[in-house]
This record gives structure tokens, sequence and C-alpha cells, in this order.
């Protein structure tokens, strides 16, 4: 016989998982509003910006001034400014990152790997404010004693300084997919003769390479999304070109300048900040995108 | 169960605390005369140029000596940035290194903020080159012009004039939302905003000056007062502007002779705001003092008479 107190319990239960659902569901969906938002007013606005600038104009001019007479709106030499220090970073971090990455899972042992991943992570904690300040004041003037002519805004201090901030992300994730690899490979080729250096490089890099792919993909996607460094040390001067030694201008300085600056709220120059923004989440969009097709393709199931 | 009632406590207690948050904020005026031990208080919002800044500041920390229950919050938005929250309102003083531009004097009067125009100063713009550069005695302002406008063909030093070294010259000036840039490209190139966009622009007029003397091949400009501040660093060139080279100094910008580059800089303050004791007496404070103050920090003062005539009309209005 079933007792009536037990009978009492069940609706109310109910009830209480239910609210529990519904409040993680909106948690969830709080993400999916705010980055549906998010990209429904910068659509919304860049088109307002479309109809006055067109998008030839937009896509292929090589000058950006709008806030100059007279006025261009060409984004060439913000996405050349961005690509540049990106580029410079990924020089710096890939290397450093993937050289780490091997160094920590085929060849430290266990309290050297102990010591030297916390490390990592502080590197990537620190402000990145406080990196842009350590590239102006102290990377630019040393880099000045070997490249003479090196300006005091340049993307090649501000592309040093933030490969060093990436460091970590290449590091950690190649490490985590380099260590995934199943000690069967590596004994594998170890029984067939193979020194520590082929193994790691010939059989443990190669298996792993889908994870360490997927590491440089978001490392060069927070390099180009990367706003403080640049805003401080690369400059403000957004200019077509390759020479890392001169001041240029990212894509996200600009939209960090006049967001701050004394543009006229729905003006067109203030409407530049949704084009620009625009076009930085396709970039991102697309590199991702990119990535996970990568990252899918060579991912090997052990 | 009892994640649910946590949950809805804290939304409970954080709209308690932001509701008395805003319901008792400390009062924002010193409506009231001074307190029992006769010093003023209340809260002034500054805001604007960082041309002017040094001065507002240096007139801000005296006046604080005797009236040290006054809270003085000066802030360096830029001429334009401030002159946003100046016409709604937001702040008492606006520095500014421009007069009000007509639009931002509509805005102000639909927004019923009505003000006073103060001048405080005359700031010089002083072009520079790095003290190692041998070949410039002098620059016309044609030679300027031609350097600065938008789609200049100057890309290096003998373009300006065939006898100077066939290398690549480096600009260096503020940024666009500087009163220093508008005033530039007005006088120089003709056209307020008109210039070439391929210099290193900075709105921090150290940064400019550090760029300069650390580069042989640099050419800048920038406020007066920087150049004083570094004259060692630096070397400057004096402007032809059709009477012969004159070098800017406190006492040709003050003489007119140093042209055009050579501007008044302004306070504007609410009138509104006026009607405050401590905002009357500090904005009182500024006119009587700024002769002296300018010159410590290296602007150049307007003639006493100036001044005194300010103060009697800033009195016949209280």
């Amino acid at each position: 016989m079933v007792e009536p107190q037990k009978l009492r319990r069940k609706p109310k239960e109910r009830l209480h998982e239910r609210i529990i659902r519904r409040l993680l569901f909106l948690s969830a969906a709080l993400s999916v509003i705010t980055m549906l938002a998010i990209l429904g007013t910068l659509v919304f606005q860049a088109l307002s910006f479309f109809q006055e600038v067109s998008l030839l104009e937009f896509l292929t001019e090589t000058r950006w001034t709008p806030l100059f007479q007279p006025q261009y709106f060409g984004i060439l030499p913000l996405v050349t400014g961005t690509l540049l220090v990106a580029t410079v970073a990924l020089l710096v971090a890939v290397p450093i990152g993937l050289g780490t990455a091997i160094f920590l899972s085929e060849y430290a042992p266990d309290s050297v790997r102990r010591t030297i991943k916390p490390v990592l992570e502080i590197l990537a904690g620190i402000p990145t404010v406080v990196y842009g300040y350590f590239a102006i004041t102290y990377v630019t003037p040393q880099l000045q004693g070997i490249f003479a002519n090196l300006r005091v805004f340049n993307a090649l201090s501000a592309g040093l300084v933030m490969g060093l901030m990436i460091i970590p992300m290449v590091s950690s994730l190649s490490e985590d997919a380099m260590v995934a690899v199943p000690r069967l490979l590596r004994e594998g080729a170890y029984a067939l003769g193979a020194r520590k250096f082929e193994v790691a490089i010939r059989v443990v890099l190669p298996a792993a390479i889908s994870g360490v792919i997927a590491s440089i993909i978001l490392a060069m996607s927070r390099a180009i999304g990367e706003t403080m460094i640049v805003s401080i040390a690369a400059g403000s001067t957004p200019r077509l070109t390759l020479n890392p030694l001169v001041s240029i201008q990212t894509m996200t300085a600009y939209i960090t300048q006049l967001s701050l600056g004394e543009t006229p709220f729905g003006s067109l120059e203030y409407r530049t900040i949704f084009a620009v923004g625009i076009t930085l989440f396709i970039m991102v969009l697309a590199i991702n995108l990119v990535g996970d097709w990568v990252k899918r393709r060579y991912w090997e199931r052990y | 169960m009892i994640l649910v009632a946590a949950i809805l406590g804290v939304f409970v207690v954080a709209g308690i605390l932001g509701f008395t948050a805003v319901t008792f904020r400390p009062a924002q005026t010193g409506q009231e005369p001074p307190g029992v031990d006769g010093l003023l208080s209340g809260t002034i919002e500054i805001d604007g140029s960082s041309t002017v800044f040094p001065i507002t500041e240096a007139v801000a920390e005296e006046f604080l000596k005797e009236n040290p229950r006054v809270r003085l919050n000066v802030g360096v938005s830029g001429t334009g940035g401030g002159f946003k929250r100046f016409i709604v309102g937001e702040i008492e003083i606006n520095d500014a290194s421009r007069p009000i531009k007509p639009s931002e004097a509509e805005q102000a009067s639909m927004n019923g903020v009505s003000f006073l125009e103060l001048r405080v100063a005359i700031d010089g713009i002083a072009v520079s080159v790095n003290p190692e550069n041998d070949w410039v005695g002098y620059l016309t302002v044609e030679e300027l012009k031609r350097i600065w406008e938008p789609g200049s063909s100057v890309s290096t030093w003998n373009d300006i004039r065939p006898e100077w070294p066939d290398i690549r010259i480096n600009l260096y000036g503020p940024g666009t939302d500087s009163g220093t840039f508008d005033y530039f490209t007005k006088v120089i190139v003709g056209q307020e905003d008109a210039s070439r966009a391929d210099f290193t622009a900075s709105e921090n007029d150290n940064v400019l000056v550090q760029g300069i003397s650390g580069d042989v091949n640099a050419l800048g400009y920038f406020g007066f007062a920087y150049y004083v501040e570094n004259s060692d660093k630096l070397k400057i060139v004096p402007i032809d502007a059709g009477d012969g080279p004159v070098t800017p100094s406190q006492q040709t910008i003050n003489s007119g002779e140093y042209r055009p580059l050579a501007r008044p800089i302004f306070i504007y303050v609410n009138l509104e705001a006026l009607e405050r004791v401590e905002v009357m007496a500090f904005v009182e404070f500024y006119l009587e003092n700024a002769g002296e103050l300018v010159v410590e920090v290296g602007y150049i003062p307007l003639p006493e008479s100036v001044y005194r005539g300010s103060l009697e009309m800033l009195r016949s209005r209280a």
C-alpha cells in the first residue's frame, strides 16, 4: 500500500526540477541571446554605413582617413596593420610554444613540468595593458639599439610582446594534444630504432597535429582580436605597409580610438566603428571555421 | 529549492543596495552657505582640453590649499569630449583650446545650458625638429602647408628645399581629437581636419617629444608648453609668415609677432553653476591668479587688463 506522504511529495519535486531546468536553460540561452544581439547591432549599423559608403570603396581603397579631410574609407590599411602585428606575434609564439610543448610532453621530467606549467599560466594571466606599456617603454627603446630607424610606435614591439602573451595558448593546447597520443606509438617507434627527437617530430607531432593546429588557430584569433597592446604600442596611423618598424593602426585600435574620442554619436565617422567591427568579426569567424575544418580533417582517433 | 531561494535572495539584496545608492546619493551641490568652520564645500566637475589642463590643474592645486573641503574633479577628455559633457550640463567648467563651435553652442541652448566664455591664456604651437638636425634654419607657412596638406607629395627633406638632404622625413603630430590638431590644420592647411594621414599621431605630447628627440629626421608640432618643458631634447623651428622667421617665445607670442600658430585658450563656465558659492569662488580665483600660474606652466598670460575685465564681467553677473 502506497503511503500518503510519498504521494503528496511527488508534484512538489517535479516543480522544483522544472524551475532548476528553466533557470539553467536561461543561463545558456543568455550567452546565445547576447551574441545574437551584438551581431544584430553590428549588422544593422554596418548596413547603415554601407548606404553611404560603397562596399567597393571599402574593400579596394588603399587609404583610411575618416577623421581627416578629405575622407577615404578603405579598410585595407587597418586589415594589413592587424595582420602585420598578428604575423609577428605568431612568428614568436608558434616556434616557442611548440618547442615548449614538445619539451614538456617528450623530454621534461615530471618535476620540471610541474614548475614550468604554472609559470606559463602566469604569462597568460598578465593584464594586456601591462604588456602594452612594457612594449612601449622597454621593448621599443631596446630594439631601437638594433634597428636604428624603429619609430616610437611600431608593429614590431607590439607583435613581439603579443607573441609572448599567446605562447601559453599554443604550448598548453599543443602539449595536451601530444600527451594524448598513446604511448604505444612512441614505443613502436623506439622499437624500430628511432631517436627521441625523431619520435617527437615524426611520430608524436603528426599524430597530434589536429590539436596543434587548433591551438595555432586559437592563438591567431586571439592575436587578431587583441586590443590593448596595439592601442598603446602600435600607433594610430592607418597605413598600407608591410614595414614593421613604423607606426600603423590595427582594426581593434581604431575602434578604441573612435569609441574613446569625441566623434558625434550616429555620424558617418561613428558608424565606421561598426563597419570595422563587422569586418573583424567576419575575419575571426572565417579563421575559426577554417580551423574547425582542418581540425576535423586531420583528427586521429586512437 | 535552496538554490532558487539563494539566487532570488541575491537579486533582492542587489536591488535594495542599488535603490539606496541611487536615492541617498551624497549631496551634489554645495547650496548651503559655508559650513561651521567657514570653509567652502561642494564638488566641481571640470573636463576638456589637454592643452588647458596644466593651467587648470595648477589653479586647482592653489585653490585647494585655501579651500580644502571643495572637491575638484579635473578630466582630460579633449576639448570636444569636454564640450560633449558641458553642453548637457554634466560638468560645470570646460577647458577648451578652441572656441565653442556653433553646432555645440546650439545644442547647449537646446539643452538649456547657458555659459560664459573666458579667455585664460595664449598658447603657441611649436614646430620642432631633432637637435641634431642642422639643415633646418626656419620654415615658411607655405612650406608647412606643403608638408602637411592631404595628398602631400613631400616625402623627403629635399622635397621641401632642394638643398636639404635626400632623406625620408618622419612626421609627428597630435591625434585627430586634439584641439591642437584642429587649430594647426585650420591655420596652416586652411581647412579644419585637413591633413595628410601618414604621420605618427598621439594625443600624448610626451610621446611626440620622445619620438622626435630620438629620430634625427623627425619634424613635429605640439603645444609650446611642452617644448618649453623639453627644450633640451628638441630644436625649435622659427616660422616665417611673410615678415621673416620668428622664434616662439613668451614675448613674440604675446605681441602677435609669432604667427599664425598662437591662439587664445579658454574656459567655459556654466552660468547656472556660477550661482553656487564655491564655483563662483573658484572661477574668480582662476582669473585672479591665471596671470602668474600660466607662466609657471609655460603658457603666455594675457594682459592684466583682460583678466580684470573678465573679473568685472563675472562679478556683475553674480
